[in-house]
Parts: structure tokens; sequence; C-alpha cells
């Protein structure tokens, strides 16, 4: 393990723009650096789903569009019926990743270490829904889209984990690096017209 | 305003508005559109006709006008061929008639009218048909100039526009009486409910009218009504939006035009217009009717106006249509128009009606009040050039024909009312099918195909009762089927309304000479100038589909789609040909139902908005760099970095041999890159790859070629061993994700019993590759603890370790022939690894190279890039690289495809080498190649695949794939005739370090 | 825009699917298949007026492939099933069965 260097976010060059926005009923900020690990299990594999549970936590949800979130503050966000995203603290990384690995040896799965491959983008408050409403197909409606859903789709021109966290309603917005600033410049695009007078 | 009444109506008085219109001062007030501002100015003259420069007013009140078409604003702001029915007037708005230069007063096209007998149906096909070349430079221009429509803006749009997807249980389609009550009763159910209105305010057809909805004016009602819908926090109401497209499942768009009626310039931060994007469980269509003009000789002069407008613009914006009105019709209904102006205080000189023996409730009252009745008459010719001045009127005779005196009639505006067409338009886009109905000579919504329904006036019923009734009903089934309610449909409020009373449809009156003789024009489609003269000559000629004459007269495929022209031009073509209007069938409506703007289908999708714009962790390095992009996929790639003074050339040169005689660094982040593990993974990789992998060694690498089971080469790249069962692949950037889901297609439904799994890591890492025979020093310096020599580090193997502090994967892979390692770290330190790289390689020289460097220098060693050497036609033997393709395994995709005869074909196109005679002569990419020199047509031998100048060689090298080429080598072609049969030696496809000395450095 | 039912993520517009063509393409066995036979399962897709059974797969969501019944008239997405199994019966699937 190398010495930490101080990592650099794709979201970097747009932080002054994002810190600096201010806009009724709506705000953003880029989430903190995670743990991220893509995991890829059987899921009639009892054994190994189980085997997982017990190192994360909490069981890894099995009703599509939907996260769950573990006593340890670690989020599993369901991707494919085979596919889960484990998120958790930058720090959590390794160690996460070593246990689970261990505890899953000899059984066919595949856990891979994503954590540099994602920007998150935090969009919270009243107005939320109606921006994101601009470039999400879905239906968002609290009838339809509750905390705790959670989905990929497309935001914009953008390929998305959409996470609906609380009821504020708060989302948390998953996106892949390359995209980042993209998607950063279109939803603050999308907030102007809700900035004060 | 010398129309205007003095009270009444629903304009604010107390607001007046100036506008100027065709250069005239003006004065309406708040409320008014810009057409009912003109009536009330006495102006009923606005533009002129599309092909004979006729002089046109204002026929209709809303959406469906065809003739009162203007040009709004000026400069970049300015809008062609609105509807000045619709344009609603701000204080300072400018506009003018289409169509007419200098005016519409003044036209100096007019003389078109006069040749009008030189201008018959199907005129452009018959007349401009020879030379050919003339369409380009003569005829189209000169079409253009005398009919085209409104001018375009020549500046960018100013204004902002955006969009916004919505979902509902229920979409109602019309704010009218029906579409209001199908809202109320859906929203009371609980429901959510959209209701999408065209018009500023609520209300449809009861602003026309003074029919009373419980007990109250019926637009009190409507107001009322708006207020209830809008304390319903589940329903939302869109005015000023047109529902302009019926899509499949239920999928609509709708266009808001949210700032227009406050003038030019958008509030900031508000986009001018919004396009909504609609997903709704069930629709509502409550879109009304269109009442249809009656066709008789001369019947488009200003002054000429359906009845209902005139009794829309008398009720709603208290204007009347002139000093003395004459109504024609074949209904009960329009009765009321005469009856309403004649209330007000207005004069009606005459009723014309072309039954025998009408018996409309109103006819009493109004020959009470001295205005004449003359049934089974019909207006024979009208007159008056720029106004309607007077009609002539004539009884009908038994064989269709005038019979008998003839009377004149001064007026100055005349009503005209042939009964009332469903608005169909948008069920006719949902695919459903319409039905003829011959009592009333209407299209009625038939078997639907989508989960909707039509109500009201848009199903056929005209009464104000069945309108509230069907629209509650629908709305409360509508709720229900999203599982709100039982169905039960609110109690609709009583009404005060005459019945919509008798009518006996009436297609085309006969004029003073028989159709298609003498001066006058029966005009069918006001915008497109169609006559029923020209749909006689159609159907003449031999014409019988309706889309056949659709498509020769024109009729119908204006802006306005033939709202008012279309059910008209069906009866009298079904009459010419001697059949039924439902044997002659229907043209069918498509989107959109009223114009809509570019700018708000483009939304927010422009400049930096309109595409993402990929970027790697160093693309703001390599603009402070100065570096030029190159746009790969969606990715921006560093093309050249040019320094202060250096052209494309210079900065591409100097970037070559940086890599080939010192050290060069290019980013390669936008590789795809997929993890693949599982205990099949070997087996997997052997399928889709041509060669084995099952012999790699853990920590070696392979380069691969992927075909398809057509045994087409579509990929290529290296895969490393990481573990027994664990590779990472790479493909090129442009099919990253391409890659994945190939190898997820054959695992998911052809080899489900694989154990597999694929993860994209495209992003995860950032990716440099150094090259050069200086990059082993360079990257000892940030590796310190890296052992890079040949025996540890061998060429085609992987190592991990600490790069510049960061935990790496290093590739030993070269794509320039020199040594080079690909350095792979997390994606937020790549800038860190790239700016280490400089720092230490600053003393060997080293320097960032872009994409076109990579290209000279990977086609100096021959390396092939898919979609450049290949093109989906192009086999692994094609490109000579059988080294790469396993005899031994029995099955891999494209192997079978290989043994096909036309695989087997020896004078297929190989890939070879190009040497122009003369080194200086760079081919174009693409140039075609032949065997001699000659007169063309010479056969074409193949074409240059990749041509670049090779600092490295001093000359221009290129690559080719030329057919029999490998038997060729030695020989000289030449390059096709535009480049003057330049002679060319065909060569090996390696131009530079063929026995690969390079590589170890 | 269509929305077809993902098995896993349910209803979704069509924009976020790849269209994968015909349905119950086997792979031939390369060795025992002739030439014509190869073209046939490269090239030779039936293109109904009515029913079609062909493949979909939610690229923007869980990326699974399943099959899908859809009338080429209507647009109707008639069912969906899995990759592996027989086109089953369908309303107005005359040429169903399985």
């Amino acid at each position: 393990m190398a010495e930490a260097a101080a990592p650099r976010s794709p979201l970097a060059g747009l932080g002054k723009a994002l810190a600096e926005m201010r806009a009724d009923g709506v705000t953003i900020a880029e989430g903190p650096a995670r743990t991220r690990l893509n995991l890829r299990l059987d899921q009639k594999d009892v054994e190994a789903l189980t085997a997982a549970g017990a190192v994360l936590g909490g069981s890894l949800p099995r009703t599509p569009n939907t996260a769950a979130t573990t006593v340890n503050g670690t989020a599993l966000l369901w991707l494919g019926p085979d596919e889960w995203l484990v998120t958790g603290s930058a720090e959590a990384g390794a160690q996460l990743e070593d246990t689970l690995r261990a505890r899953l040896d000899g059984r066919h799965h595949a856990l891979t270490d994503v954590s540099a491959m994602y920007a998150t983008i935090a969009l919270s408050g009243p107005l939320a829904r109606e921006v994101l409403m601009k470039g999400c197909r879905l239906d968002l409606h609290p009838r339809a889209f509750a905390p705790g859903a959670c989905v990929q789709t497309s935001l914009a021109k953008a390929n998305v984990i959409l996470h609906q966290t609380d009821d504020a309603p708060s989302y948390e917005i998953t996106v892949r690096n390359s995209f980042s600033v993209y998607l950063a410049t279109w939803l603050l695009d999308a907030m102007a017209e809700h900035r004060p007078a | 305003m010398r129309f205007r009444l003095k009270e009444g109506g629903r304009i604010d008085r107390a607001q007046r508005l100036r506008f100027t219109f065709n250069g005239r001062r003006y004065e309406g007030f708040a409320g008014d559109t810009l057409a009912s501002a003109l009536i009330a100015n006495g102006t009923h003259l606005t533009s002129r006709s599309f092909k004979y420069h006729r002089p046109r007013g204002i026929l209709t009140a809303g959406a469906e006008e065809p003739s009162a078409l203007v040009q709004l604003g000026e400069g970049a702001r300015t809008e062609p061929n609105l509807r000045a029915t619709q344009v609603e007037l701000y204080d300072g708005l400018t506009a003018a008639g289409v169509n007419a230069w200098p005016s519409a007063n003044c036209d100096f096209a007019a003389w078109t009218g006069r040749l009008a007998p030189l201008f018959p149906a199907g005129f452009y096909y018959k007349t401009f048909l020879w030379p050919a070349s003339f369409w380009k430079f003569v005829y189209e221009p000169t079409i253009r100039r005398m009919a085209g429509l409104g001018r375009a803006p020549e500046a960018p749009d100013p204004d902002s526009y955006d969009k916004r997807h919505v979902h509902c249980d229920v979409l109602v389609v019309g704010g009218g009486p029906a579409g209001i009550a199908a809202a109320l009763a859906a929203g009371e159910a609980g429901a959510r409910v959209l209701l999408v209105d065209e018009e500023a305010t609520l209300g449809g057809a009861l602003l026309g009218q003074r029919h009373k909805v419980d007990g109250v004016d019926g637009a009190a009602w409507a107001q009322a009504a708006a207020g209830r819908l809008a304390a319903m926090e589940e329903v939302r109401v869109l005015s000023r939006t047109t529902l302009f497209g019926y899509y499949d499942h239920n999928s609509l768009s709708a266009f808001e035009r949210r700032t227009d009626h406050l003038g030019p310039g958008t509030p900031a931060g508000m986009s001018r217009q919004r396009l909504w994007n609609i997903k709704a469980g069930r629709v509502v269509l409550a879109t009304g009717a269109h009442e249809r003009p009656l066709v008789f000789a001369d019947n488009d002069r200003p002054g000429i106006m359906l009845a209902s407008a005139a009794q829309r613009y008398l009720n709603h914006y208290a204007a009347l249509p002139g000093e003395r009105a004459v109504l024609f019709t074949n209904n009960d209904a329009a009765y009321e128009a005469a009856h309403d102006i004649v209330e007000a205080g207005g004069t009606v000189g005459a009723v014309v009606d072309c039954r025998h023996e009408p018996a409309a409730p109103l006819a009493p009252k109004l020959e009470e009040a001295g205005v004449a009745l003359h049934t089974g008459s019909v207006i024979a010719a009208t007159h008056g050039t720029k106004r309607v001045r007077s009609v002539t009127v004539a009884k009908l005779g038994e064989g269709g024909g005038l019979s008998g005196e003839q009377y004149r009639i001064f007026c100055d505006s005349v009503l005209v009312s042939g009964g009332w067409n469903p608005a169909v338009h948008l069920f006719s886009q949902s695919a459903g099918k319409l039905a003829f109905e011959e009592a009333r000579g209407i299209f009625l919504p038939g078997k639907a195909t989508q989960a909707l329904e039509a109500v009201g006036a848009a199903n056929g019923s005209f009464g104000l009762a069945s309108c509230l009734a069907e629209g509650a009903a629908a709305g409360a089934r509508a709720a229900e089927a999203a599982g709100f309610g039982d169905g039960t449909p609110p109690p609709t409020p009583p009404v005060e309304a005459p019945e919509p009373g008798a009518i006996t449809p009436f297609w085309l009156a006969p004029g003073q000479k028989p159709l298609g003789h003498g001066k006058a024009k029966h005009m069918v489609d006001h915008q497109d100038d169609v006559t029923a003269a020209d749909i006689r000559l159609a159907a003449r000629e031999g014409f019988r589909s309706v889309e056949h004459v659709k498509r020769y007269t024109t009729v119908g495929m204006g802006t306005d789609q033939g709202k008012t022209a279309n059910v008209n031009g069906l009866a009298i073509l079904a009459d010419a040909l001697g059949k039924t209007v439902p044997e002659v069938g229907f043209t069918t409506y498509r989107p959109p139902y009223t114009p809509v703007t570019f700018g708000a289908l483009a939304g927010r999708d422009t400049g930096p908005l309109m595409d993402p714009v990929r970027r790697t962790a160093m693309h703001e390095w390599h603009e402070a760099e100065g570096a030029v992009f190159e746009p790969v996929g969606q990715w921006l790639r560093p093309w050249w970095y040019p320094r202060p003074g250096e052209d494309k050339h210079a900065a591409v040169a100097r970037e070559c041999r940086a890599v080939r005689e010192a050290a060069g660094i290019l980013d390669a982040s936008t590789l795809g890159k997929i993890d693949i593990k599982g205990p099949d993974a070997t087996t997997l990789l052997d399928m889709v790859y041509t060669n084995a992998f099952s012999t790699l060694k853990v920590g070696r690498v392979r380069y691969g070629l992927m075909c398809g089971d057509d045994g087409m080469v579509f990929d290529d790249g290296t895969t490393a061993r990481l573990g027994e069962n664990h590779y990472l692949m790479t493909t090129t950037t442009g099919n990253a994700a391409h890659v994945l889901e190939w190898l997820e297609e054959w695992l998911q439904t052809e080899w489900p019993e694989l154990r597999v799994y694929c993860t994209s890591v495209t992003e995860q890492w950032a990716t440099v590759a150094l090259a050069g025979p200086r990059a082993r020093d360079v990257l000892a310096a940030v590796a310190p603890e890296m052992a890079l020599d040949t025996d540890s580090f061998p060429f085609m193997s992987v190592k991990e370790g600490i790069v510049a502090g960061v935990d790496a994967r290093v590739f030993r892979i070269s794509f320039t022939g020199e040594l080079s390692f690909e350095i792979n770290v997390p994606w937020q330190h790549g800038r860190r690894l790239w700016e280490a790289l400089m720092e230490a390689g600053a003393a060997h020289g080293i320097t960032p190279y872009g994409t076109e460097a990579m290209h000279v220098l990977r086609a100096e060693r021959g390396f092939i890039i898919v979609g450049q050497e290949t093109d989906g036609t192009t086999t692994p033997h094609d490109l000579g690289m059988d080294w790469i393709v396993s005899k031994k395994k029995s099955d891999f995709l494209g192997k079978r495809a290989w043994s096909r005869e036309d695989s087997r074909r020896e004078d297929r196109k190989q890939l070879v080498g190009i040497l122009t005679d003369d080194p200086k002569k760079v081919l174009p990419e693409g140039t075609q190649l032949v065997e001699t020199r000659g007169q063309p047509p010479i056969p074409m031998i193949g074409h240059v695949t990749s041509s670049y100048e090779s600092p490295t060689l001093g000359r221009s090298i290129a690559l080719a794939l030329v057919r029999s080429g490998r038997a060729r080598k030695g020989e000289t072609i030449y390059a096709a005739p535009e480049s003057g049969f330049l002679p060319c030696k065909v060569t090996e496809p390696v131009f530079y370090d063929p026995e690969g000395a390079k590589r170890d450095g | 825009m269509l929305w077809i039912d993902c098995p896993w993520c349910g209803a979704r517009p069509e924009t976020e699917f790849r269209y994968g063509g015909e349905a119950h393409i086997a792979r031939p066995d390369p060795a025992t298949t002739d030439d014509a036979g190869w073209a046939d399962y490269l090239f030779m897709r039936s293109n109904p007026k009515g029913v079609h059974a062909e493949r979909w797969m939610h690229r923007e969501g869980c990326r699974r492939w399943f099959n899908a019944l859809r009338d080429t008239v209507s647009n109707d997405v008639l069912t969906i099933y899995p990759m592996g199994t027989a086109r089953p019966d369908a309303p107005g699937d005359e040429a169903g069965g399985g």
C-alpha cells in the first residue's frame, strides 16, 4: 500500500461553481470520496449471499431498484440480479475488500474495486425532484419513488445510479468520472431558474 | 378601435397596448390576440396567399387558422408563420403579414393572381422539368422567393428553452367544458392529473359563447373550475401549452409558451418555451372541434370568417366583425353567431341558408330583428378587393346549379359555417381509426389502439350538457383505472345552452360560371391556395388515392395541416370520383398538431450541453498546455500539443521524433478496460478471440483480435492474465461499451453455462503510455522499487507496484514500436502520475504526444487501427494477420465463416503498404487505387486506409486495402485520377523496425 | 416512446434499451453446418407484420438480456420471457405456441 497521496476529484475543476451555487429549494454538493466495490454473486448461491451479508452487516437487497443501508453505514445498491455496488467510507476500503474476498473464497464471485471510477453528486431540497425531472424519464413522484429507491437510468445524457436517501427529498447521484463534469454542469444549469432574484 | 364594443368581453380596457402591424400603428387591450386587436381596429387584411398572392384576412379565432400568418418581432427574435389568432398582444408588439412585399396592402407579386390559369394543380411537376441543373440555380431560388412563407432569423437565438418529463395517471387534453369536467372528476378521485390547454385561460368554446353553466356565464364557471383544480395537490394545469404529439404507449409531447405573451426577452433564468414529455396512464382527449368553412366562389376575401370565430371575437374580445355581416350556413348552430351580433347592437344584413326548409330555432328571432332569410340559397359570388364589399346570393337549382334571380347584398363581413369537424388529430396520431358519419359529414374517433378516450366535441357530442357529462364520466373512469375512486362520475352542473340542432352537409356552392372557368376561385385550402377546381383536375388526370391527390394538389400540406381544408377537400374529391367519403379514405395526421420551435425541441441540449464531453483525469493539464483536442466518440483526446509558432505538421513531427529518439507520454485513459473473473474466463476468451488464451501464463499479456461470427474483425486489444481465473482485457476507445456488451451477450444468451463475470473498470484507472528509448530511465525515477530490466519485466508482461507514490499496474506493451510502458493508477491520481512523469522525464526530453503522432508512429510500425484499416468486411487474413489466428482451437467466433467461398477468394482486398514514387506526396486517406493510367472509368482495386508524412522515414507512407494486394508487392499501381495518376509502389505494410528490435529500448 | 418491462427493473423507456433483433436464433454447430446454413444463421431474419419474438437488453440499467413478444403493428409488448425459454403463447399471437 502506497503512502496516501491527495487524490484529485474529477469534479475539482467545478469545485468553485458547485460551492457558489445558490438556489431556492435545492442544494448541490459533491459527495465525499468512497470505497466502492462491485460485487457479483449468483443470487441462488445462498451460502455466498449469507457470507457476504455477514461481512457487510446486512443482507444484500434482492428487490430491484432498491438500496439498503447496513448497521455499519455501508450502503448496498442493487444493480442487477447478480450485481451490487457496496459503498462505504474511504477508510473502510481495503479491509472491507480483503474480508469479503476471504469469506467468499471458493465460491464463484467477482469482487472488483471500483472506488476510483465514480464521482457522486448530492442534490437535496423540495425542488430537487423538479430539477431532476428536466432530464430523468423515470417517475420520481413520491407515490412512485421513495427513500431507499435506487435505479440505474439516464439523467440528461449520462448514465447514473440515482439513489433517494431521504424525503427532503435528497438524492445521491453516482456517475462515471468522465461524465461527471458534463452532468454537474447540466445540473447547475437546470438549477439556474431557481436562483434567487 | 372603432369596432370595439363599449362594454362586455373579457379584455382589460384599463390596459392599453400599442402595437405595429404591417407598418401601421394600432392600439389594443390586454387580453387581446393580435387578430382580435386588428379586428377591433377594422383591419381584416393581414397577408397574401402562398401561390396567387391573393389578399387574405382572418378566417378563424384559433389554432386552425390557415391564412392570417404573421412574421412576429425583429432581428434575432423574429419568428415566421405564427397564427395571428394565437399571438397574445403585448405592448410594443411588431408584426407583418407573410408573403407580401413590400406589404399586404400593396403586393408586387399580386400579378401572379392574374396568371392563375397558368398555375393549376401539379404546376411545379408540370412546368419546371428541364434542364435539371435549373432546379438548383433558377427554379428553386425563384420559387422560394415567391412562394415561401415567412423568414427565419439569421442570428443565433438569444432565448433559452428547456424540457421537462412528467408522469400522470390521467392526462386531459383541452381545457374546454369537457376537459375541465374530466380533470375535476379525476382530480377529485385523487389521481395525478395533468390538464393541458393551448389558450391563456381555461374555457375553450365557452369563451366564445354566451352559454351559462351552473347559473353563471360559462367563462366564469371555467375560471372558478380552474381555481378548484389549482387547489388540488396532484393536479397540474398547463395553460398556453399545445399537446402536439401523441406517440406510442401513451407517450405525448406538449409545447409550453412560458413568456411569449410578455413580449421579447425572457426573465433571467427562465426558459422562453418548454417541451413537456408526458407519460400518461390514460388520456382523455377533449380537443373540441373546428368549424368548417363552406366552399364557394371567392370565399377567401378578407372579411370572410367562420361564424364561430366572429362569435368568439364578439363575446370574448368585444370586437364586431364589421358594419354589416352576412351569414352563410348549412346548419342551425351558426344562427347563434348572427343572433349574438344583433344582440350586441351590430347589423346582420342577411342569413343565407343552403337548406331548402331550415327550421333553425333562432330564425324567427332574427327575422323579427329585420334580418332577411334566404333559404335554399348560396353565395354565388363575392366582391371587393382587399375586403369583401358585397355578395351575390342566388337560389340553388334542381341540378345543383343556380337558378332564378340573383341578389347583391352589401356587407363588409361574411360569416360562414359548414358544420363542425371534431378535432381528431391527436386521436389519429395515436394510431386510432377514424369513422365517417354520413349524417353530419364528420370524421369521429373510431377504434382506439391506446389507453385513451375522446369526449365532448372531439367525440362528435357538440351539446354543452353532453360535453360536461362525457368529460366527467371519462375522468372518473380514467382515475378508477389508476386505482382512484370507483368510476362514478361526479354530478355535472346544469347548463343553459341550445342544442346544436340540424345540419345538412354541403360541400361546394356553385358559382356564376362552371367550376374552373372564369376568375372566381372556390378556395378549399386557404394556406396552400388549393381550389375545388384543382381537386377536380387531379381526379380528371387520373389521381385516385387520397394520398396522391394530397401530394399532387398540396391540399392539407401547409403548416396548418389542412385543419379547415381536409374534410371539404375529401368530400369534393369523393364527389369527383363518384365515390363515398369513406371509400376515398383519409390521410393520416402526424405530429406536430401546430408548429413547434426548434428551440423547444432542442431544449438545453445546445452549446456545451449538446452532447456529453468525456474528460480524462489529465484533461485540465492538456487544456492548460494548449492541446488541440480530437473527439473520439464522446471523449476529447489531445490531438497534438502545438508550441508557439508551430502548425499541426511541425508539432506532430516533433512529437514523433521525441518518441523515436527520447521519450513521449500519451494519455491512454480512454482505452476500454474490462475485468474478467471466473473459472470459465479462459474458455470465454478462447471463444471470443481468434488466438488462444489458455496458453497465456499468469503475469503475461497477449494481443488479441476479435471477430464477429461473420469472420470480420471488429476490435483488438491486449489482455493480461492477472490470475489463474482473472484477466484484464483492453479494448479500443470507441468500442469499450460495445465489447463489454458483446461478452455479456454471449454469456447471457448463448453460453449461460459459463461461470464468468465481466466488470467495466475503464474509469477506475487513469492510463499513461510512456514510450521511447528513454522510457525506462523516466519510469525508474518515479518507480524506484520496480525492477524494469528486460529480464525482470519482459515485453508483454504486467507488474504491480508503486509508481509516483501510488499503487499502480504497469504493462509492457507497445503501440509505437518503441520501448513502452502503460502505467495505470486509480483515476484520481492520474494527474499526479502525469505530472511526476513530466518532471522525472524533463532531463530525458520527455514530450507529451497526441493521437495524431500516435497514429503516425503506429502506421510506421504497421499496426492497424480497427475502423481505419478495417471496415466490417475485413478478415484477419485480409490484414495479413494469420499469425494471430489459432489453427488448433476447434471453434471460436469467426472461424466458421472463413471457410465460406467468399472468404477464401484470392482476390480479396488485402492490407499492403503504399509508397508514392514522389516521397513528398501524401495521398489523402480514402484515395482510390487503380491498376493503370488511362481514361475513366477504370476499375478500382483498392483504397488508402491510412496516410501520413513519416518524420522517421522522411517521406510519405500509407496503408491500403488492395485487391490481391500481397501478390502485387513490388508492383506499381496508381492513385485515382483526382490525384493525377500518381505512381505508387506496393510494399509490406511495415515501414519501421520490422524485426521489432526497438521494443526493448 | 415505447415503455418496455425489464424483467428486473420494471417499465423503462426504450431509450434505456438495446434492441437485439429476432429471438431464438441459436448458434448452430459450426462443424456440421454448411455454408447456406451458416449464412442463414448470420443474416436471415423474419420481419413479420404482427407478433415478433425479439431480444432486448436493458443497457442503461441491469444490463440483462430478455425476450419479448411485440406486435409490430400496434407496438404493444405482449409479454416478456427469459432467455433460453421457448416462445410463449400470447393473446393475438397466432404464430406462437411453445
